[in-house]
């Protein structure tokens, strides 16, 4: 009896410190695919933003919408045929903090609440996570731009 | 005028790490990704009114600005640029006039997918 308590004694240590070490690693393994995934999608947004720099000459404010408004179509599109929820089950945080993820937030609501209706469910279900993102981005912006207006003196 | 590779490895190395702040926020703190988007667009906009984002759109260029963080830092700048140029009325117009595309762009589009296509069976 006591030659058989021993080793479970030593597999409770054991198994306590694999479940010590197990969500350390797993964070690890997700912050290097957050990494490599939330880079390849910069590297793509600088290919579009070159292509519109250097290849169809524009503005320097336009070269920023025109990439921003082309990650937010490739964000939407691969939500929307079922792509973007794949890539994002491997590419966790990755796939959130690039504009395509905000993209995301709009299409998945709004697709799951389309049986609700196009104006309460579509219509309203799109901004359950863009809502507070623009409520709370947009009343940040005009309190920096105030106070902006403040150290300048300019009103 | 051509492409430069360093810009690509900045835009990667800087994307990247913008986006592992993220996932580690998503596994050692309990927030959700909603409140990670808000709190990436808060603090792009206040990091660029402090000036401390500006030189990461220097070096990483759409490393910095293609995550939430970039979003909030065209925020920031367009309220910024809006209220030297035009007082109050700058301060208020410059915020969405700098993220205007990128708004419309995500209704538009978003509204379009959505009436289109139906959510895939999870497996």
């Amino acid at each position: 009896m006591k030659k058989e308590r021993i080793p479970s004694q030593k597999e409770k240590d054991y198994q306590r410190r694999v479940n010590e070490k197990m969500p350390k690693s797993k964070t690890f393994l997700q912050c290097v695919r957050a990494f490599i995934s939330g880079g390849i999608i910069c590297c793509i947004g600088q290919l579009i933003h070159d292509f519109a720099k250097l290849v169809l000459n524009f503005s320097e404010s336009n070269v920023a919408a025109f990439t921003a408004i082309v990650l937010v179509f490739l964000g939407a599109t691969l939500t929307g045929i079922g792509v973007y929820d794949n890539i994002g089950s491997w590419a966790g945080a990755g796939s959130v903090v690039p504009i395509t993820g905000f993209a995301n937030s709009i299409v998945s609501p709004a697709m799951e609440f389309k049986r609700e209706g196009y104006v309460l469910g579509l219509g309203a279900k799109m901004f359950s996570i863009a809502g507070p993102v623009l409520v709370y981005g947009i009343s940040a912006s005009v309190l920096v731009g105030l106070i902006a207006c403040l150290i300048s003196g300019k009103f | 005028m051509h492409m430069e590779a360093m810009d690509y490895v900045y835009a990667f190395i800087i994307g990247g790490l913008i986006c592992v702040i993220g996932q580690l926020l998503i596994s050692l703190t309990r927030l959700t990704p909603a409140r990670i988007l808000v709190l990436f667009v808060v603090a792009g906009v206040f990091l660029t009114a402090m000036g401390l984002y500006e030189p990461l759109v220097r070096l990483g260029g759409a490393g910095a600005t293609t995550p939430l963080t970039g979003f909030g830092y065209a925020l920031g700048k367009g309220a910024i640029d809006g209220a030297m140029e035009d007082g109050i009325i700058g301060a208020f117009t410059g915020g969405i006039k700098g993220t205007a595309g990128g708004v419309a762009a995500a209704i538009v589009f978003g509204a379009l997918n959505a009436a289109i296509f139906t959510p895939k069976t999870k497996k």
